[in-house]
């Protein structure tokens, strides 16, 4: 009962910070509505379990990557506000019917076939109290998944040093 | 427990939201942030399957797609920030020079 309750608040303010980002003019509310949305994202992995990733997602998105976002809106400032006349003819009534389309089709077969959103669990059930844990999610990690992890080290440290380099350019080199 | 039908149907409509973003706003900031929009339904898409399948690599994925977010933020606004020092823009329209 507790669970749907915070599922339907946390589900609203997800859409409102998303709706929030795309139609707000100054870009600082687009990051204030994107930081509603990972905080409810956030509430909406804890209804799951998923502790340790919740907090990750507070600490990394919410914590350095916003930041970094407002950094970077403050840096280039916020004062230019983008044009909203078209200059591409018929593709946004083009996006705006096929989206529909794609909608209506979604819909129609979660409502009326037998469509089933996940297979059934499997035999080996996780215990409620350690799903979610440090443990839990560090033993795939190190063991089954220690070659993706030993390459996302490679990939965090090529995009610091690519960072660096272009915080580095001339002017002439671009 | 709330059916996890229903945490797919948020993330269907935050992914969707971020896709309608990225195609309608012409700011590079607010594009890379639609893009987080869209990151973020992926991983409240792969936690929910794993609770309902009883996996734990569920979260394992979206722990490397947190990684890959960060670093791609990093590389994306350094970017953005290498362009506006060179153009005084930030807007996406008036980068066409490789326009055909």
């Amino acid at each position: 009962m507790v669970e749907s309750l915070v599922f339907v608040l946390m589900a609203i303010a997800a859409v409102a910070g998303a709706v929030t980002v795309v139609v707000a003019r100054n870009p600082v509310y687009s990051a204030i509505g994107l930081l509603g949305t990972l905080f409810a994202v956030a509430v909406l992995y804890v209804l799951q379990l998923a502790h340790f990733v919740a907090a990750v997602q507070i600490i990394v998105y919410a914590g350095a990557v916003l930041t970094l976002f407002l950094f970077v809106i403050m840096l280039i400032g916020v004062d230019k506000d983008e044009t909203r006349e078209e200059n591409l003819p018929y593709q946004r009534k083009a996006v705006i019917a096929l989206g529909s389309a794609i909608i209506l089709v979604a819909a129609g077969l979660a409502l009326f076939t037998d469509f089933q959103w996940v297979p059934a669990a499997s035999e080996a059930l996780i215990p409620e109290s350690t799903n979610g844990t440090i443990e839990a999610i560090a033993e795939p990690l190190f063991t089954t998944w220690v070659v993706a992890f030993q390459a996302t080290a490679l990939l965090l440290t090529i995009a610091a040093a690519g960072a660096i380099a272009l915080a580095h350019y001339r002017k002439r080199d671009i | 427990m709330v059916d996890p039908g229903l945490y797919m149907t948020v993330a269907a409509v935050l992914f969707f939201i971020g896709a309608l973003g990225m195609l309608v706003r012409r700011n590079a900031l607010v594009m890379f942030m639609c893009i987080e929009l869209m990151l973020n339904a992926v991983n409240l898409t792969l936690i929910s399957a794993g609770r309902a399948m009883n996996d734990i690599n569920g979260q394992v994925a979206v722990f490397f797609i947190l990684v890959v977010a960060a670093a791609e933020v990093v590389v994306g606004l350094a970017i953005i920030v290498a362009i506006f020092r060179r153009r005084s823009t930030a807007s996406v329209d008036e980068l066409n020079e490789m326009r055909g």
